[in-house]
Protein backbone atom coordinates (compact mmCIF):
# COMPACT_ATOMS: atom_id res chain seq x y z
CA UNK A 1 0.00 0.00 0.00
CA UNK A 2 2.80 2.38 0.56
CA UNK A 3 4.09 1.46 -2.55
CA UNK A 4 1.17 3.02 -4.35
CA UNK A 5 1.67 6.11 -2.42
CA UNK A 6 5.58 6.30 -3.54
CA UNK A 7 4.41 5.78 -7.03
CA UNK A 8 1.82 8.20 -6.82
CA UNK A 9 3.88 11.47 -5.47
CA UNK A 10 6.08 13.82 -6.96
CA UNK A 11 8.02 14.89 -3.86
CA UNK A 12 11.13 12.95 -4.04
CA UNK A 13 11.49 13.27 -0.39
CA UNK A 14 8.07 12.00 0.46
CA UNK A 15 9.18 9.23 -2.02
CA UNK A 16 12.23 8.30 -0.33
CA UNK A 17 11.12 8.41 3.57
CA UNK A 18 8.09 6.26 2.22
CA UNK A 19 10.64 3.43 0.84
CA UNK A 20 12.22 3.23 4.07
CA UNK A 21 8.39 2.51 5.64
CA UNK A 22 8.51 0.03 3.06
CA UNK A 23 11.49 -1.67 3.96
CA UNK A 24 10.67 -1.70 7.10
CA UNK A 25 7.27 -3.43 6.51
CA UNK A 26 8.56 -5.92 4.33
CA UNK A 27 11.10 -6.52 6.78
CA UNK A 28 8.27 -7.29 9.27
CA UNK A 29 6.79 -9.55 6.60
CA UNK A 30 9.78 -12.04 6.62
CA UNK A 31 9.39 -12.41 10.70
CA UNK A 32 5.96 -13.23 9.75
CA UNK A 33 6.93 -15.90 7.08
CA UNK A 34 9.96 -16.87 9.64
CA UNK A 35 12.71 -15.64 7.84
CA UNK A 36 14.45 -14.61 10.43
CA UNK A 37 17.80 -13.90 9.36
CA UNK A 38 16.49 -11.77 5.93
CA UNK A 39 13.55 -9.51 8.36
CA UNK A 40 17.53 -8.27 9.81
CA UNK A 41 18.78 -7.58 6.64
CA UNK A 42 16.05 -5.86 5.15
CA UNK A 43 15.41 -3.91 8.07
CA UNK A 44 19.00 -2.94 8.06
CA UNK A 45 19.41 -2.50 4.39
CA UNK A 46 15.57 -1.28 3.38
CA UNK A 47 14.83 0.84 6.64
CA UNK A 48 18.52 1.99 6.94
CA UNK A 49 21.11 2.45 4.47
CA UNK A 50 19.17 2.43 1.44
CA UNK A 51 16.86 5.59 2.30
CA UNK A 52 20.38 7.67 3.96
CA UNK A 53 21.88 6.88 0.18
CA UNK A 54 19.18 8.18 -1.36
CA UNK A 55 18.92 11.18 0.67
CA UNK A 56 22.16 12.17 -0.41
CA UNK A 57 21.51 11.26 -3.83
CA UNK A 58 18.89 13.94 -3.84
CA UNK A 59 20.71 16.59 -2.35
CA UNK A 60 22.92 16.66 -5.39
CA UNK A 61 19.96 15.90 -7.79
CA UNK A 62 17.43 18.28 -6.46
CA UNK A 63 13.87 17.17 -4.45
CA UNK A 64 11.52 17.93 -7.14
CA UNK A 65 9.90 15.49 -9.85
CA UNK A 66 9.35 18.15 -12.73
CA UNK A 67 6.02 17.88 -13.62
CA UNK A 68 4.53 18.63 -17.34
CA UNK A 69 2.37 22.05 -16.86
CA UNK A 70 -0.26 20.71 -18.85
CA UNK A 71 -0.93 17.18 -19.08
CA UNK A 72 0.32 15.89 -22.51
CA UNK A 73 -2.00 13.77 -24.64
CA UNK A 74 1.13 11.91 -25.75
CA UNK A 75 1.66 11.57 -22.14
CA UNK A 76 -1.80 10.11 -21.18
CA UNK A 77 -1.52 8.14 -24.12
CA UNK A 78 1.61 6.87 -22.69
CA UNK A 79 0.25 6.19 -19.37
CA UNK A 80 -3.00 4.08 -20.39
CA UNK A 81 -0.58 2.11 -22.91
CA UNK A 82 1.64 1.25 -19.92
CA UNK A 83 -0.99 0.40 -17.54
CA UNK A 84 -2.63 -1.85 -20.37
CA UNK A 85 0.56 -3.39 -20.56
CA UNK A 86 0.92 -3.90 -16.09
CA UNK A 87 -2.55 -5.53 -16.32
CA UNK A 88 -2.15 -7.99 -19.04
CA UNK A 89 1.21 -8.88 -17.74
CA UNK A 90 -0.02 -8.96 -14.42
CA UNK A 91 -3.11 -11.56 -15.25
CA UNK A 92 -0.92 -13.47 -17.44
CA UNK A 93 1.38 -14.32 -14.42
CA UNK A 94 -1.35 -14.77 -11.81
CA UNK A 95 -2.60 -17.09 -14.51
CA UNK A 96 0.37 -18.75 -14.57
CA UNK A 97 0.28 -19.74 -10.37
CA UNK A 98 -3.01 -21.65 -10.60
CA UNK A 99 -0.48 -24.63 -10.99
CA UNK A 100 1.36 -23.71 -8.11
CA UNK A 101 1.77 -25.16 -4.94
CA UNK A 102 -0.56 -23.67 -2.21
CA UNK A 103 0.52 -21.24 0.27
CA UNK A 104 2.88 -22.83 3.25
CA UNK A 105 2.01 -26.01 1.85
CA UNK A 106 4.93 -28.73 3.14
CA UNK A 107 4.43 -30.65 0.15
CA UNK A 108 5.17 -28.25 -2.44
CA UNK A 109 8.31 -29.40 -4.81
CA UNK A 110 10.78 -26.62 -2.87
CA UNK A 111 10.54 -28.20 0.45
CA UNK A 112 11.05 -31.68 -0.96
CA UNK A 113 14.96 -31.65 -1.90
CA UNK A 114 17.98 -30.50 -0.59
CA UNK A 115 16.46 -28.99 1.72
CA UNK A 116 15.67 -32.08 3.77
CA UNK A 117 18.87 -32.59 3.80
CA UNK A 118 19.70 -29.38 5.16
CA UNK A 119 17.60 -29.23 7.90
CA UNK A 120 18.04 -33.31 8.88
CA UNK A 121 21.60 -33.34 8.13
CA UNK A 122 22.74 -29.66 8.92
CA UNK A 123 22.81 -29.66 12.79
CA UNK A 124 25.05 -33.24 12.56
CA UNK A 125 27.04 -32.56 9.86
CA UNK A 126 28.11 -28.83 11.18
CA UNK A 127 27.30 -28.47 14.23
CA UNK A 128 25.87 -24.75 14.21
CA UNK A 129 22.03 -24.83 15.37
CA UNK A 130 21.52 -21.34 12.38
CA UNK A 131 20.35 -23.96 9.68
CA UNK A 132 20.50 -20.38 7.68
CA UNK A 133 24.54 -19.92 8.84
CA UNK A 134 25.67 -23.32 7.63
CA UNK A 135 24.02 -23.07 3.93
CA UNK A 136 25.55 -19.81 3.77
CA UNK A 137 28.73 -20.45 5.09
CA UNK A 138 29.22 -24.27 4.33
CA UNK A 139 27.06 -25.59 1.79
CA UNK A 140 26.52 -22.80 -0.64
CA UNK A 141 30.36 -21.29 0.26
CA UNK A 142 30.83 -20.38 -3.34
CA UNK A 143 27.57 -18.75 -4.06
CA UNK A 144 28.66 -16.78 -1.05
CA UNK A 145 31.85 -15.91 -2.48
CA UNK A 146 31.01 -14.64 -5.39
CA UNK A 147 28.70 -12.20 -3.88
CA UNK A 148 31.30 -10.81 -1.59
CA UNK A 149 33.18 -10.02 -4.43
CA UNK A 150 29.79 -8.67 -6.33
CA UNK A 151 29.82 -5.85 -3.53
CA UNK A 152 33.74 -5.36 -3.71
CA UNK A 153 33.31 -5.08 -7.52
CA UNK A 154 30.32 -2.74 -6.93
CA UNK A 155 32.09 -0.44 -4.27
CA UNK A 156 35.11 -0.06 -6.48
CA UNK A 157 32.34 0.62 -9.07
CA UNK A 158 31.04 4.02 -7.30
CA UNK A 159 34.44 4.96 -6.76
CA UNK A 160 35.63 4.78 -10.01
CA UNK A 161 32.81 7.00 -10.98
CA UNK A 162 33.40 9.27 -8.78
CA UNK A 163 36.88 9.88 -9.44
CA UNK A 164 36.94 11.82 -6.36
CA UNK A 165 39.74 13.67 -3.87
CA UNK A 166 38.61 11.48 -1.01
CA UNK A 167 41.91 10.21 -0.04
CA UNK A 168 43.47 13.05 0.02
CA UNK A 169 43.43 15.07 3.24
CA UNK A 170 41.20 18.21 2.52
CA UNK A 171 42.50 21.52 4.23
CA UNK A 172 40.78 21.87 7.43
CA UNK A 173 40.58 25.18 6.47
CA UNK A 174 38.00 24.97 3.98
CA UNK A 175 35.23 24.87 5.73
CA UNK A 176 32.19 24.33 4.19
CA UNK A 177 28.83 26.04 5.45
CA UNK A 178 27.46 24.82 9.12
CA UNK A 179 23.82 23.19 7.60
CA UNK A 180 21.11 22.96 10.75
CA UNK A 181 21.92 19.22 11.13
CA UNK A 182 24.99 20.02 12.78
CA UNK A 183 23.57 22.06 15.59
CA UNK A 184 20.62 19.87 16.45
CA UNK A 185 21.40 19.34 19.90
CA UNK A 186 18.35 16.60 20.93
CA UNK A 187 19.56 14.44 17.42
CA UNK A 188 23.56 14.41 18.43
CA UNK A 189 23.15 13.76 22.01
CA UNK A 190 20.31 10.65 21.23
CA UNK A 191 22.74 9.72 18.73
CA UNK A 192 25.29 9.78 20.26
CA UNK A 193 23.97 7.08 23.39
CA UNK A 194 22.45 5.66 19.75
CA UNK A 195 26.07 4.76 18.18
CA UNK A 196 27.51 3.03 20.26
CA UNK A 197 24.94 0.88 21.02
CA UNK A 198 24.39 -0.28 17.36
CA UNK A 199 28.04 -0.89 17.10
CA UNK A 200 28.22 -2.98 19.45
CA UNK A 201 24.71 -4.91 18.75
CA UNK A 202 26.58 -5.70 15.14
CA UNK A 203 29.44 -7.41 16.77
CA UNK A 204 27.10 -9.45 18.86
CA UNK A 205 25.20 -10.21 15.69
CA UNK A 206 28.60 -11.09 13.77
CA UNK A 207 29.71 -13.41 16.69
CA UNK A 208 26.07 -14.77 17.60
CA UNK A 209 25.39 -15.14 13.61
CA UNK A 210 26.20 -19.06 14.42
CA UNK A 211 23.24 -19.68 17.28
CA UNK A 212 20.82 -17.34 16.68
CA UNK A 213 19.35 -15.00 13.69
CA UNK A 214 22.48 -13.43 12.24
CA UNK A 215 26.03 -13.84 10.12
CA UNK A 216 28.47 -11.23 8.42
CA UNK A 217 25.72 -9.93 6.27
CA UNK A 218 23.89 -8.42 8.41
CA UNK A 219 26.07 -7.54 10.68
CA UNK A 220 28.12 -5.63 8.18
CA UNK A 221 25.14 -3.75 6.94
CA UNK A 222 24.43 -2.76 10.36
CA UNK A 223 27.96 -1.73 11.51
CA UNK A 224 27.62 0.31 8.32
CA UNK A 225 24.32 2.06 9.27
CA UNK A 226 26.15 3.32 12.58
CA UNK A 227 29.01 4.99 11.13
CA UNK A 228 26.63 6.30 8.09
CA UNK A 229 24.12 7.87 11.07
CA UNK A 230 27.30 9.19 12.56
CA UNK A 231 28.37 10.89 9.40
CA UNK A 232 25.38 12.59 8.60
CA UNK A 233 25.63 14.28 12.09
CA UNK A 234 28.27 15.27 12.70
CA UNK A 235 29.21 15.64 8.97
CA UNK A 236 32.38 13.93 6.83
CA UNK A 237 34.75 15.81 7.68
CA UNK A 238 34.97 14.26 11.04
CA UNK A 239 33.87 10.63 10.14
CA UNK A 240 36.88 10.93 7.72
CA UNK A 241 38.86 11.41 11.01
CA UNK A 242 37.36 8.76 12.94
CA UNK A 243 38.30 6.34 10.08
CA UNK A 244 40.22 6.79 7.68
CA UNK A 245 39.03 6.02 4.01
CA UNK A 246 42.20 4.74 2.43
CA UNK A 247 42.03 2.28 5.50
CA UNK A 248 38.93 0.97 4.62
CA UNK A 249 39.90 0.74 1.07
CA UNK A 250 42.13 -1.59 2.32
CA UNK A 251 39.53 -3.46 4.49
CA UNK A 252 37.28 -3.79 1.86
CA UNK A 253 39.48 -5.97 0.03
CA UNK A 254 40.98 -7.99 3.05
CA UNK A 255 37.56 -9.75 3.49
CA UNK A 256 37.50 -11.26 0.08
CA UNK A 257 41.29 -12.12 0.72
CA UNK A 258 39.96 -13.52 4.42
CA UNK A 259 37.64 -15.74 2.70
CA UNK A 260 39.88 -16.69 -0.64
CA UNK A 261 42.39 -17.50 1.93
CA UNK A 262 40.31 -19.86 3.70
CA UNK A 263 39.50 -21.93 0.50
CA UNK A 264 42.95 -22.04 -0.64
CA UNK A 265 43.95 -23.41 3.08
CA UNK A 266 41.28 -26.02 3.12
CA UNK A 267 42.69 -26.60 -0.02
CA UNK A 268 46.22 -27.27 1.21
CA UNK A 269 45.34 -29.30 4.11
CA UNK A 270 44.12 -31.97 1.48
CA UNK A 271 40.43 -30.83 1.55
CA UNK A 272 38.07 -29.44 -1.36
CA UNK A 273 37.92 -25.62 -1.67
CA UNK A 274 36.01 -23.94 0.87
CA UNK A 275 35.31 -27.52 2.76
CA UNK A 276 36.20 -26.46 6.20
CA UNK A 277 36.44 -30.13 7.85
CA UNK A 278 40.24 -30.23 7.18
CA UNK A 279 41.18 -27.52 8.98
CA UNK A 280 40.88 -28.90 12.44
CA UNK A 281 41.61 -32.65 13.73
CA UNK A 282 37.36 -32.54 14.24
CA UNK A 283 35.35 -32.17 11.28
CA UNK A 284 32.53 -30.33 13.45
CA UNK A 285 35.30 -27.74 14.97
CA UNK A 286 37.28 -27.32 11.71
CA UNK A 287 33.36 -26.17 10.36
CA UNK A 288 32.60 -24.08 13.15
CA UNK A 289 36.19 -22.43 12.46
CA UNK A 290 35.68 -21.64 8.73
CA UNK A 291 32.38 -20.84 8.92
CA UNK A 292 33.68 -18.28 11.82
CA UNK A 293 36.59 -17.02 9.64
CA UNK A 294 34.66 -16.25 6.43
CA UNK A 295 31.56 -14.57 8.49
CA UNK A 296 34.35 -12.24 9.52
CA UNK A 297 35.55 -11.41 6.33
CA UNK A 298 32.07 -11.29 4.82
CA UNK A 299 31.37 -8.92 7.69
CA UNK A 300 34.45 -6.70 7.13
CA UNK A 301 33.87 -6.68 3.43
CA UNK A 302 30.49 -5.22 3.69
CA UNK A 303 31.03 -3.04 6.42
CA UNK A 304 34.06 -1.22 4.35
CA UNK A 305 31.84 -1.53 1.05
CA UNK A 306 29.06 0.05 2.20
CA UNK A 307 30.59 2.95 4.41
CA UNK A 308 33.28 3.42 1.42
CA UNK A 309 30.00 3.80 -0.43
CA UNK A 310 28.56 6.13 1.02
CA UNK A 311 31.26 8.37 2.03
CA UNK A 312 32.16 8.68 -1.89
CA UNK A 313 28.45 10.14 -2.15
CA UNK A 314 28.53 12.59 0.35
CA UNK A 315 32.06 13.49 -0.39
CA UNK A 316 30.03 14.48 -4.29
CA UNK A 317 27.78 16.36 -2.49
CA UNK A 318 29.79 18.30 -0.37
CA UNK A 319 32.26 19.23 -2.93
CA UNK A 320 29.23 20.03 -5.26
CA UNK A 321 27.68 22.33 -2.57
CA UNK A 322 31.48 23.45 -2.12
CA UNK A 323 31.08 24.97 -6.10
CA UNK A 324 27.66 26.43 -5.70
CA UNK B 1 -8.48 -23.78 -3.00
CA UNK B 2 -8.13 -20.45 -4.75
CA UNK B 3 -7.21 -18.06 -2.07
CA UNK B 4 -4.46 -20.08 -0.98
CA UNK B 5 -2.74 -18.43 -4.09
CA UNK B 6 -2.57 -15.04 -2.27
CA UNK B 7 0.83 -14.99 -1.54
CA UNK B 8 1.62 -14.95 -5.61
CA UNK B 9 -0.91 -11.91 -5.46
CA UNK B 10 0.75 -9.78 -3.38
CA UNK B 11 4.11 -10.22 -5.33
CA UNK B 12 2.54 -9.51 -8.87
CA UNK B 13 0.42 -6.53 -7.43
CA UNK B 14 3.50 -5.12 -5.81
CA UNK B 15 5.93 -5.89 -9.18
CA UNK B 16 3.52 -4.37 -11.46
CA UNK B 17 3.98 -1.07 -9.44
CA UNK B 18 7.40 -1.95 -9.48
CA UNK B 19 7.52 -2.05 -13.58
CA UNK B 20 5.25 0.99 -13.94
CA UNK B 21 7.46 3.54 -12.49
CA UNK B 22 10.09 2.17 -14.12
CA UNK B 23 8.24 2.25 -16.98
CA UNK B 24 6.23 5.47 -16.34
CA UNK B 25 8.10 7.94 -14.53
CA UNK B 26 10.51 10.12 -16.53
CA UNK B 27 12.58 10.93 -13.04
CA UNK B 28 15.66 8.85 -13.12
CA UNK B 29 15.81 8.46 -9.10
CA UNK B 30 12.06 7.89 -9.30
CA UNK B 31 12.79 4.87 -11.55
CA UNK B 32 15.27 3.45 -9.44
CA UNK B 33 13.14 3.42 -6.60
CA UNK B 34 10.45 1.70 -8.68
CA UNK B 35 13.15 -1.02 -9.28
CA UNK B 36 13.80 -1.60 -5.87
CA UNK B 37 9.96 -2.18 -4.99
CA UNK B 38 10.19 -4.71 -8.27
CA UNK B 39 13.43 -6.10 -6.66
CA UNK B 40 11.62 -6.71 -3.15
CA UNK B 41 9.02 -8.48 -4.94
CA UNK B 42 11.14 -11.03 -5.98
CA UNK B 43 12.36 -11.41 -2.31
CA UNK B 44 8.47 -11.91 -0.95
CA UNK B 45 8.18 -14.75 -3.47
CA UNK B 46 10.99 -16.60 -2.89
CA UNK B 47 10.27 -16.83 1.31
CA UNK B 48 6.86 -17.18 0.80
CA UNK B 49 7.81 -19.94 -1.62
CA UNK B 50 9.74 -21.39 1.34
CA UNK B 51 7.19 -20.85 4.04
CA UNK B 52 6.18 -24.26 5.12
CA UNK B 53 2.57 -24.04 7.56
CA UNK B 54 3.17 -24.32 10.99
CA UNK B 55 7.02 -24.52 10.83
CA UNK B 56 9.53 -22.02 12.60
CA UNK B 57 12.39 -19.80 11.58
CA UNK B 58 14.98 -22.69 10.47
CA UNK B 59 16.91 -22.36 13.68
CA UNK B 60 17.58 -26.11 15.42
CA UNK B 61 16.15 -26.35 18.58
CA UNK B 62 15.21 -29.07 20.44
CA UNK B 63 11.27 -28.92 20.84
CA UNK B 64 10.78 -28.19 17.38
CA UNK B 65 10.48 -30.30 14.39
CA UNK B 66 9.16 -28.75 11.59
CA UNK B 67 10.96 -25.78 9.64
CA UNK B 68 10.52 -23.81 6.81
CA UNK B 69 12.95 -23.95 4.07
CA UNK B 70 16.47 -22.16 4.63
CA UNK B 71 17.44 -22.26 1.19
CA UNK B 72 15.46 -19.47 -0.17
CA UNK B 73 16.33 -17.67 3.01
CA UNK B 74 20.27 -18.06 2.10
CA UNK B 75 19.52 -16.44 -1.75
CA UNK B 76 17.51 -13.41 -0.95
CA UNK B 77 19.93 -12.93 2.31
CA UNK B 78 22.63 -12.39 0.35
CA UNK B 79 20.43 -10.64 -2.72
CA UNK B 80 19.15 -7.95 -0.19
CA UNK B 81 23.09 -7.03 0.20
CA UNK B 82 24.15 -7.46 -3.48
CA UNK B 83 20.74 -5.37 -4.00
CA UNK B 84 21.96 -2.22 -2.34
CA UNK B 85 25.42 -2.25 -3.47
CA UNK B 86 24.46 -2.54 -7.12
CA UNK B 87 21.77 0.28 -6.31
CA UNK B 88 24.37 2.31 -5.28
CA UNK B 89 26.75 1.50 -8.83
CA UNK B 90 23.37 3.25 -10.48
CA UNK B 91 22.82 5.92 -8.04
CA UNK B 92 26.10 7.18 -8.68
CA UNK B 93 25.47 6.62 -12.67
CA UNK B 94 22.35 8.82 -11.96
CA UNK B 95 24.83 11.45 -9.87
CA UNK B 96 27.14 10.93 -13.16
CA UNK B 97 24.04 11.92 -15.58
CA UNK B 98 23.22 14.96 -13.24
CA UNK B 99 26.70 16.17 -13.53
CA UNK B 100 27.22 16.42 -17.10
CA UNK B 101 24.18 16.82 -19.00
CA UNK B 102 22.17 19.03 -15.28
CA UNK B 103 19.01 16.73 -15.25
CA UNK B 104 17.94 13.61 -14.39
CA UNK B 105 14.54 13.69 -16.22
CA UNK B 106 14.18 11.04 -19.36
CA UNK B 107 12.81 13.48 -21.77
CA UNK B 108 15.13 16.35 -21.07
CA UNK B 109 18.35 13.99 -21.49
CA UNK B 110 16.60 12.77 -25.31
CA UNK B 111 16.12 16.47 -26.11
CA UNK B 112 20.01 17.35 -25.10
CA UNK B 113 20.95 14.30 -26.13
CA UNK B 114 19.15 12.52 -29.39
CA UNK B 115 21.31 10.01 -29.54
CA UNK B 116 20.87 8.20 -26.87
Amino acid sequence: MTAIAIARTTDLFAAVMLSGIYGLVSASFFVALDAVDVAFTEAAVGAGIFPLLMLVVLGVTGRYEKTALKPQKAALMKKVAVVITMVITGGLLILGTMDMPAFGDPEAPAQQHVNIRYIEQSPEEIGIPNMVTSVLASYRGYDTLGEVLVIFTAAMGVLALFSSQLFVTRKLSVKIKKDDMHDHNVLRIVSKILIPLILLFAFYVQFHGEYGPGGGFQAGVIFAAGIILYTMLYGLDKARQVIKPGVLRVLCALGVFIYGCTGVVSMLSGGNFLDYSVLASDPIIGQHLGILVIELGVGITIAAGMILIFFAFSHQAESQLGEE
Amino acid sequence: MFFDLYNYWIVFVLMMIGLYMVINQSNLIKKLIGLNIFQTSVFIFYISVGKVNGGSAPIFSSTETLYSNPLPHVLILTAIVVGIATMALALALVVRIKKAYGTVEDSELQEKDPKC
